[in-house]
């Protein structure tokens, strides 16, 4: 409430809630194409890398001018793809490592020239640790200009390739039979993600920008087997949790907005994975149980039928013992036969007569008869 | 007399790290016929046909397609990738898959038309999915994506066609199905090259077959190739029992 409260009264934190969101729906639509192109970590490894890009850019010039700083940022984060490429081209070190291995050399790097800046005397310096974990507060109006401009210019870019992003996503070989050359789509692919972590840097900082390339890709794509809906679901969460992630951040003392918008997003992908229909692991869960009692109910039906046409009279009872249990662990047997032959008795494939003797009904007969699997030979 | 070659490979090597997969490969292809690729696994068939379509940079040789590079035939060449060469929980649908065979008559930064649309469903009842055309590609079987493949191929409209190992693992209905697609393809005078592991199904299916292990050991009419002596040849180095005829 007290959230609220100051969101609709502070002007500033209204303008920084818009950049938060701004950037959520641009890293959700690029960042669906990078889940779907199994390339999550490359962005992980471009937002570490932009670290040491930022202190280098600050040691070079000695004032915390924004877009400097960014512009040291997306060199290394440009260099770090290329490091990633050419390892991966060139040397036998698989693709994994060399996400590894680069991630961890820039970080490195950059955390040594941190503490180093921190260390020398000038008044400049403070501030540069939050692009570890983002400070959206420290956003100026000018920042979320460049952040609306940049975000325009990456959706425009991604309406306009959408067909090659497409295809390059699903299958990059056929795409370049084509003449689509994939390497060039994935270096757009590459540029925008790129383009995308540096707007973000600021707001949710190095460390934490890769989740919200990768989060609300992820959680779309439990909703949705289109693409184009996914990647206007991942920009609807992005939205949400820049949003939201921002106020919270914003109404709490000291609170980075990065860990809070990652928050936000995590909650969404948990919701998403647990309950979003046909993918959902819940509604996965509940469709096994079901089919298990089918099967079940099929199995209890089958010995009923059998010991129907086994016998002169077809609907003669037979007490429960008699049929064929089955089998279960830890001896419910008995109760499990009688609520299977409850539902099947609702059902009206079988009939019960003097409380405890079953007998399968005309209609349990001919659903046996023309069940694809049970029926006899 | 070079003109009645739709296909020309000239000293065609290909080498990953530094073991050869192809060496000196030399092949010529007749217009409008039906040929298989064979040879044991390792032999460099998909290689042989990926280098063709300049996916794959061979150390030296060179292909040529109506006389031209590939570069300028690219539109007449339809090609059909492994279908295990994909993630098939993409989220897509069968019409929009085979629509990309489009994609290639369009261009870059231009947008599918209603004719291409129309192409492409017209391509999905040819391989008998149309009831399948809006469902989600994750839900098919092995022998329907391997349809889908086809159909993305056929609206290609193409005149030469690579496939590679369309015949895998399919249902006998896939199978009708692409035999169908071949028979098809030949009456319309195009060409197929199709990379095939079936040796006993070679003569029924094709008309002419290059018999491929690392080198070309042969290549021709099945009549006058495909013996049991050229086999030999082409599995020795693996020691497969063979049963030709």
């Amino acid at each position: 409430m007290e959230a609220l409260k100051i969101f609709f009264s502070d002007y500033t934190i209204q303008i920084v809630s818009m950049g938060s969101a701004l950037l959520g729906i641009v890293s959700g639509v690029i960042g669906s194409f990078a889940v779907l192109r199994k390339q999550s970590l490359l962005g992980d490894v471009i937002s570490h890398a932009a670290l040491p890009g930022i202190a280098l850019a600050f040691l070079l010039v000695q004032i915390k001018d924004t877009n400097i700083l960014l512009i040291g940022a997306l060199i290394a984060g440009l260099l770090a793809t290329g490091a990633v490429r050419v390892i991966d081209k060139y040397s036998r070190i698989k693709f994994d490592s060399a996400l590894g291995l680069v991630l961890s050399v820039f970080f490195g790097g950059g955390l040594v020239l941190l503490t180093y800046i921190q260390k020398i005397p000038n008044a400049n310096q403070a501030g540069l640790d939050k692009f570890i974990f983002g400070q959206a507060s420290t956003l100026l109006k000018k920042d979320v200009y460049t952040v609306l401009i940049v975000g325009a210019i990456i959706i425009f870019m991604v309406l306009l390739f959408w067909k090659e992003l497409k295809i390059v996503s699903f299958d990059p070989e056929f795409s370049d039979s084509l003449g689509i050359s994939s390497k060039k789509v994935s270096f757009i692919i590459s540029g925008l993600i790129v383009a995308s972590i540096i707007i973000g840097l600021q707001t949710v900082g190095v460390i934490l920008m890769s989740a919200m390339l990768v989060a609300p890709g992820v959680a779309a794509r439990q909703w949705t087997d289109k693409l184009s809906i996914m990647v206007l679901l991942a920009s609807v969460f992005g939205a949400i949790s820049g949003l939201v992630g921002t106020i919270i951040s914003s109404s709490i003392q000291s609170m980075p907005t990065g860990p809070s918008i990652v928050i936000v997003v995590s909650v969404i992908v948990l919701i998403s994975i647990s309950f979003a229909p046909n993918r959902g692991l819940v509604w996965r869960q509940i469709r096994e149980m079901d089919s298990a009692k089918q099967i079940n109910e099929d199995k209890v039906l089958k010995s009923l039928y059998e010991l129907a046409i086994n016998h002169k009279d077809p609907y003669h009872s037979h007490p429960i013992s008699v049929i064929k249990p089955i089998k279960t662990k830890g001896g419910k047997k008995t109760k499990q036969l009688e609520s299977i032959l409850l539902a099947l008795k609702k059902d009206g494939y079988v009939e019960v007569e003097g409380g405890n003797n079953w007998f399968i009904t005309r209609d349990g007969l001919d659903y046996i008869n023309n069940h694809p699997i049970l029926k006899e030979e | 007399m070079e003109e009645n070659y739709i296909i020309e490979v000239e000293d065609m090597t290909v080498a990953y790290q530094v073991k050869p997969v192809l060496w000196d490969v030399d092949l010529r292809v007749p217009k409008g016929i039906l040929m298989a690729i064979v040879g044991p696994n390792g032999a460099g068939k998909s290689t042989l046909i990926k280098a063709m379509l300049d996916l794959i940079k061979p150390i030296s040789g060179s292909v040529l397609f109506n006389g031209e590079t590939y570069e300028k035939q690219r539109k007449n060449i339809g090609y059909v990738p492994q279908r295990g060469s994909v993630d098939w929980d993409f989220p897509t649908t069968v019409l929009d898959v085979v629509m990309m065979g489009r994609y290639g008559h369009i261009g870059w930064l231009k947008r599918t038309s209603k004719e291409d649309k129309e192409l492409a469903m017209e391509a999905i009842t040819k391989v008998g999915m149309e009831e399948f055309a809006k469902r989600q590609i994750s839900q098919l079987s092995g022998g329907q994506q391997q349809r889908v493949f086809l159909a993305r191929a056929l609206v290609q409209d193409a005149e030469i066609y690579f496939m590679d190992e369309p015949f895998q693992g399919v249902d006998a209905k896939t199978e009708r199905a692409v035999i169908e697609i071949l028979k098809d393809l030949r009456s319309r005078g195009k060409t197929v090259v199709v990379v095939h592991h079936d040796l006993q199904t070679v003569p029924e299916y094709f008309d002419w077959v290059t018999l491929l292990n690392t080198q070309v050991i042969e290549s021709g009419p099945i009549e006058t190739v495909f013996t049991e002596e050229n086999l030999k040849k082409t599995y020795r180095s693996t020691g497969k029992v063979l049963r030709s005829e």
